[in-house]
């Protein structure tokens, strides 16, 4: 069996493997139907009945409808779908970023303006123990 | 016979593409960015290729979760620039090659690279941003493309070793087309970085110099490089850099680097760009002149 435990080491990084694929799909296909206008439209008019549309768990449309987009990542949600979902919102990538990680937009902006988060002790959760 | 002359490996950064189409090139944050491309575009209008052979991946555009090629070839007339969620971007509809792109398809799964044909298929950011960054704002593009997209969302991606193999296929497939042309093929994607998680905004400079040196230097290195150094050291995002290894893979054994730009940050992304020639073409180019 391939075994990508070793990838959990890495701090602050939810690979998109199998098990999250798996959770994640509806919650990503319903950013998928974000696609087009139309559908942009009907959700932002009403969240809750939209979200109904999608076999989504209770966390999941908690994530939704409270903006947790750590959260969402959490649940098996991936980056490029969730983007849709910010884009809708008019949420940038940066945004979304530093909401991911505890940061404001513009505190996000200023570190990678700086060169961006350092990999220096990032590689391994036990490095940060 | 047709024949690749150069490659060249660019990042993809959608905010690239949106600061261009907004007009914000020479704003401060963006002007050192676009000045480094400058020159790639005039090499790129001098070498005036016949054909481009694009790599890329869709970012949940074209294909979703829903059907998760590894490598998608598209053979079409011609792909339309996709609404990503804020309409399509304003650039031109990218024109195919499909007599090239169906002699690829072909040549390379009787190769046993077992990739999936593509009839229709929307271009997203990862297609459409290289060709800005290279090419500018003209009406049309100046030349047509093969997209040939890449996995690099759902683990597993292809390995670097696959990757690497792949363009030496595509180097033997396009030598045995029938007809003169002269191709460039792109890798794009890259460089670090990391849009997710709390280690959003990640980035390893000194990674990615090394990446650049090591396609001249040490290409056994990148070819063996496993998928959880790229995720470690380069970001979970940064793995989009094993599509590079197509391009160089799709080159001769003896290239020359002519041209490199490195500049963070676009965005979220370390931004590289490196151009190679091969040798042989150079010393043709040479003789002739």
């Amino acid at each position: 069996m391939v075994d990508t435990d070793a990838f959990e080491d890495i701090p602050g990084t939810y690979l998109f493997n199998k098990d999250r694929c798996h959770e994640g799909y509806h919650l990503n296909m319903f950013c998928m139907s974000l696609m087009t206008a139309q559908n942009r439209e009907a959700f932002l008019a009403d969240e809750p009945g939209y979200l109904d549309r999608f076999p989504l768990t209770e966390e999941q449309r908690r994530c939704v409808l409270e903006r947790d987009w750590l959260g969402m990542i959490h649940v098996g949600g991936n980056i490029y779908y969730t983007s849709k979902l910010g884009a809708t919102l008019g949420r940038s990538f940066q945004y979304m970023a530093g909401a991911m990680s505890g940061l404001t937009q513009e505190e996000y902006r200023a570190m990678m303006a700086a060169g961006g988060r350092s990999i220096e002790g990032n590689r391994s959760k036990s490095e940060q123990e | 016979m047709a024949r690749i002359i150069a490659g060249l490996a660019t990042s993809h950064v959608p905010a690239i593409g949106a600061a261009m189409d907004l007009g914000r090139t020479e704003e401060p944050y963006w002007k050192p960015l676009f000045d480094g491309y400058e020159a790639a575009r005039k090499w790129l209008a001098d070498v005036a290729p016949d054909v481009v052979i694009l790599v890329y991946n869709d970012h949940g555009t074209a294909f979703s979760l829903e059907v998760i090629p590894t490598y998608a070839i598209g053979v079409a007339r011609e792909f339309p620039p996709a609404d990503e969620g804020w309409g399509p971007r304003p650039v031109p509809v990218v024109k195919g090659h499909p007599r090239l792109a169906w002699h690829l398809a072909e040549s390379l799964i009787l190769d046993e690279f077992d990739l999936t044909i593509v009839n229709e298929m929307d271009v997203d950011h990862g297609l459409t941003v290289p060709l800005s960054v290279t090419c500018g704002q003209p009406e049309a593009w100046p030349f047509p493309v093969v997209p040939l997209s890449v996995n690099v969302i759902q683990y597993p991606p292809p390995t670097g070793k696959r990757c690497f193999d792949l363009g030496r296929a595509i180097r033997k497939a396009v030598a045995e087309y029938d007809d003169d042309l002269r191709v460039v093929i792109f890798g794009t994607g890259g460089m670090s970085h990391q849009l997710h998680g709390e280690r959003a905004g990640v980035i390893n400079s000194k990674f990615d110099r090394r990446f650049l040196d090591d396609m001249t230097r040490n290409q056994r290195r990148l070819i063996d490089m496993p998928h959880i150094e790229y995720v470690r050291e380069a970001g979970a995002e940064g793995i989009e850099l094993v599509m590079w290894l197509i391009m160089l893979g799709a080159l001769d054994e003896g290239i020359t680097e002519v041209y490199r730009h490195y500049h963070v940050p676009a965005s979220n992304t370390a931004t590289g760009l490196i151009i190679f020639e091969n040798d042989a073409e150079r010393a043709a180019l040479a003789k002739a002149s």
